[in-house]
């Protein structure tokens, strides 16, 4: 059975609105989705959950909205645990899982209208159109949604989601089949929602330039298994860089950077036969390149990781397996 | 829960395909009257054949009462796959649109939203009922008139005097209601097991069809089971038009000949009923909604 | 011999008078009959077929000479045996062309009625034979035991009281046959019927009817409109 070595980087709380404490979700015997999981949410976070496809992202999600149950750990919204406190919790939570899903035999005020009530939220017609507005679908608002593009049913989703005025807002794929207006329209809600409505926001996707704009914080899975967790500022601080290294032969440059000046920078557990890592400020590239040279090691590529997009490719693809 | 079942109700009566059932009802009940009218003769001149030979036989036989049970003998037995179709479609369907999802977000148990779809289910049955009994009563007596009931079983003869029958129709009605919503709480439960509507649909007729084969084979090693077979008792309806009968042969008006067996088949189908719903409810709150 | 001859001739002597007298009996009978011109009663009747489960039903009855009869139920489908109640007493008697016989005398519960048999002379005649019980003291027919070609053989007991001056009864009991009744199970749609097959003794029951009828009250020669009869 294979046994994920996982790096944990974890930065202290503030107040959060999830905890989840060693989190695990076993199909049957042979399969398991989420394997040991830890993390928080802080609140005001936009929180990006991050993961290549089949890394138990949705799965974590539909723990938490109790839609499945965990075969282990702890899940605590807003303070309560989940299991106990579920109908409470539920009242602040809105959400938007996977694709985006209504009533195609209604329209989109109908649809609206249904899960207000279902919310146990009474609004007035105007109200209801006034949030049909705010996802650009209030001239749509008496259409059947079976006539809606993608882009329309996403967005009447979203304000699905959020027609009991949430605090805590999960967003799975939310950006799924959308042209780049429309991921653009969804970024935008998300900062929205977050600056000026001071709503805690926890997003998924593997469109990591996407998370990249407006995460403030983020956790990077795989297999199941928390690869980091942290604000993404510290995470791409540009002090901390690191530094993908191939050369022709990148075992011998790794013994001679173990011996040189530059120990202390190389990542040796990340380090493989094809690629060096090291982690150093990027003002001291340059010599890191005169020196490899001067060791006599051969360089073919100094590619620091500045986009998450690298950083995620980075460490999910160097995941070594006991 | 009130406002649950509002919604429900609001989904089931704006989806097109609910009327479909309406319309069925309407139409077969609409051919068979048409038939009736045109031909009843015929059909009575068969049906008396026998008894004609000795008796002479005065009245308005093939009126609205007659021609009303005469439906519901055929329709009662086709009707379950229209309530199958609304009842088995309640969580699948959902789960087929991805909607399950989003209902189970939702500041309530499972346990709660279950109950009100069961409720607005059991609320369809009701009026699909009504409606069967608007047509195939009151229509019948608008079409027919009224008379005396003269009903030729199997092997006796039962004659019910007109200011005798409507109350029976009564019972006979609410018990089917009952017998309907037991096929309800089956569609109901096996709806759960599936994401699509067409499987669990298929499935509540594919048990209806079987255990009223067995129900009704006179083999006596299906004798055992028989008495536990919901199927067996969804007919209990047909005891309120079966009347008691003094020391001289005489029908005695406002009785019943076996209320016991409508009481217990009323048990059997309410206990039917109340078994598939509860367990529904405990293979629900344990699923994992993938969908 | 002479002896022979007059016992023989005793007898005929003797048999002929008896004939004379089951005539004049019956003539008897008839006139009385023939003091009612029509008349209209209000009754109630009960259905005794084993096969059948009927209420009691109220009955109105209209007679006009000679052999006019009819029985309407007042409201709802009445069940009477085929043919039998409408040939009433005055009908048995109605024509003179019969022969009658004269069986002499039988107990009936605690009376002793003449029992008289009338054969009709026509060939066309749906009555084969009427056997008649009569009260020579009240010259009322008290049972009648009529067997028709069409309709089998039925019997008719009265009981009289106040219009017996009429020689109209109280009560009529008609005892007849009846096909013994089973329907197929796909005509009757009555698949879940497992009753189990009739005993013999309960086949012979099914094969016996009975109708009652108790008349309240009578309005005798006010006057029938023939509509009535249609």
């Amino acid at each position: 059975m294979l046994r994920t070595s996982c790096r944990v980087v974890c930065y202290t709380s503030m107040s959060s609105v999830i905890q989840v404490r060693g989190l695990t979700k076993k199909f049957g015997q042979q399969f398991t989705a989420v394997n040991d999981l830890s993390f928080s949410v802080h609140k005001g976070d936009v929180y990006g959950f991050l993961g290549q496809n089949g890394a138990g992202k949705s799965t974590t999600i539909r723990m938490l909205l109790s839609l499945i149950e965990p075969t282990a750990g702890e899940i605590e919204i807003f303070g309560l645990p989940l299991a106990a406190n579920r109908s409470a919790i539920m009242q602040k939570v809105g959400a938007v899982i996977e694709k985006p899903a209504m009533y195609e035999y209604l329209t989109a005020y109908q649809n609206l209208k249904i899960f207000s009530a279902l919310s146990g939220v009474s609004k007035s017609k105007t109200q209801l159109l006034q949030e049909l507005d705010v996802v650009g679908l209030a001239t749509r608002a008496q259409d059947n949604v079976g006539t809606f593009s993608q882009g329309m049913k996403q967005r009447l989703a979203i304000a699905m989601a959020m027609v009991n005025d949430p605090e805590l807002i999960l967003l799975d794929e939310p950006t799924n089949g959308l042209d780049p207006q429309g991921i653009a329209d969804i970024r935008n809600l998300i900062l929205h929602l977050s600056r000026e409505q001071g709503k805690t926001v926890l997003v998924s996707s593997h469109l990591l330039s996407e998370i990249e704009q407006v995460a403030t914080r983020l956790i990077i899975i795989d297999k199941g298994c928390k690869l980091v967790e942290g604000d993404s500022k510290e995470l791409f601080d540009t002090s901390k860089t690191v530094v993908a290294i191939q050369t022709l032969d990148n075992k011998q440059a790794t013994e001679l950077l173990l011996q040189s000046s530059w120990a202390a920078q190389l990542l040796v557990n990340r380090s493989t036969d094809k690629e060096i890592f090291m982690q150093l400020d990027e003002k001291h590239l340059p010599s890191l390149h005169k020196n490899l040279v001067e060791m006599g090691i051969g360089v073919l590529s100094v590619k620091p990781m500045h986009s998450l997009e690298d950083y995620f490719l980075q460490i999910t693809s160097t995941q070594k397996y006991v | 829960m009130y406002s649950l079942v509002q919604v429900e109700l609001y989904k089931i009566f704006k989806r097109p395909r609910t009327y479909i059932a309406f319309g069925a009802v309407a139409a077969l009940i609409g051919i068979i009257q048409f038939g009736l009218k045109l031909d009843g003769k015929s059909y009575l001149d068969f049906m008396l054949n026998d008894l004609s030979s000795s008796l002479e036989i005065d009245g308005k036989i093939l009126n609205g009462y007659l021609v009303c049970y005469v439906m519901l003998q055929l329709l009662l037995v086709h009707v379950p796959l229209l309530i199958a179709l609304i009842a088995a479609d309640m969580i699948s369907g959902e789960a087929n649109m991805g909607t399950l999802r989003l209902l189970l977000i939702k500041p309530y148990s499972r346990t709660t939203l279950l109950l009100a779809k069961f409720i607005a289910a059991t609320i369809y049955t009701l009026l699909l009922l009504v409606w069967l009994a608007i047509l195939a009563l009151f229509g019948s007596m608008l079409l027919f008139g009224t008379d005396d009931m003269f009903l030729l079983k199997t092997s006796y003869v039962v004659l019910l005097k007109e200011s005798d029958v409507f109350w029976r129709y009564i019972g006979a009605f609410g018990f089917a209601a009952l017998a309907m919503t037991t096929v309800a709480s089956l569609g109901f439960f096996l709806s759960v097991f599936a994401e699509n509507s067409i499987g669990p649909i298929v499935a509540t007729m594919s048990v209806i069809v079987f255990f009223t084969i067995l129900s009704t084979l006179n083999i006596p090693i299906f004798n055992l089971i028989k008495p536990y077979l919901f199927t067996t008792h969804m007919i209990g309806w047909k005891e309120f038009f079966d009347i008691k009968v003094n020391a001289s042969n005489e029908a005695i008006i406002g009785s019943i000949q076996n209320p016991e067996k409508i009481i217990k088949a009323a048990l059997v189908l309410f206990l039917h009923t109340i078994g598939f719903f509860v367990a529904t409810v405990l293979v629900f709150r344990k699923k994992d909604i993938l969908s | 011999m002479k002896k022979c001859s007059l016992f023989v001739l005793f007898v005929f002597s003797a048999s002929l008078a008896f004939a004379q007298d089951a005539a004049q009996l019956i003539k008897k009978v008839k006139a009385k009959l023939e003091l009612v011109d029509n008349y209209e009663a209000t009754g109630i009747m009960k259905t005794d077929i084993a096969f059948i489960k009927a209420p009691i039903g109220k009955i109105k009855i209209y007679f006009k000479k000679p052999n006019l009869f009819k029985i309407k139920k007042e409201g709802g489908i009445s069940l009477l045996p085929k043919g039998g109640l409408s040939v009433n007493l005055s009908s048995l008697i109605a024509s003179s062309n019969y022969s009658t016989i004269d069986a002499g005398l039988q107990d009936f519960g605690s009376k002793k009625l003449r029992v008289i048999k009338l054969l009709p002379n026509e060939e066309s005649s749906d009555v084969v034979i009427s056997t008649l019980y009569i009260n020579e003291k009240e010259s009322l027919i008290e049972k009648a035991v009529t067997t028709t070609k069409e309709n089998g053989t039925y019997t008719m007991i009265m009981n009289y009281g106040a219009y017996s001056n009429y020689g109209l009864p109280d009560q009529v009991v008609f005892e007849f046959n009846t096909k013994n009744y089973k329907l197929p199970k796909g005509i009757t749609l009555e698949f879940e019927d497992n009753s189990k097959p009739l005993s013999a003794e309960q086949v012979l029951k099914n094969k016996k009817g009975r109708v009652e009828i108790n008349y309240k009250n009578y309005i005798v020669n006010k006057g029938i409109p023939a509509a009535i009869f249609n």
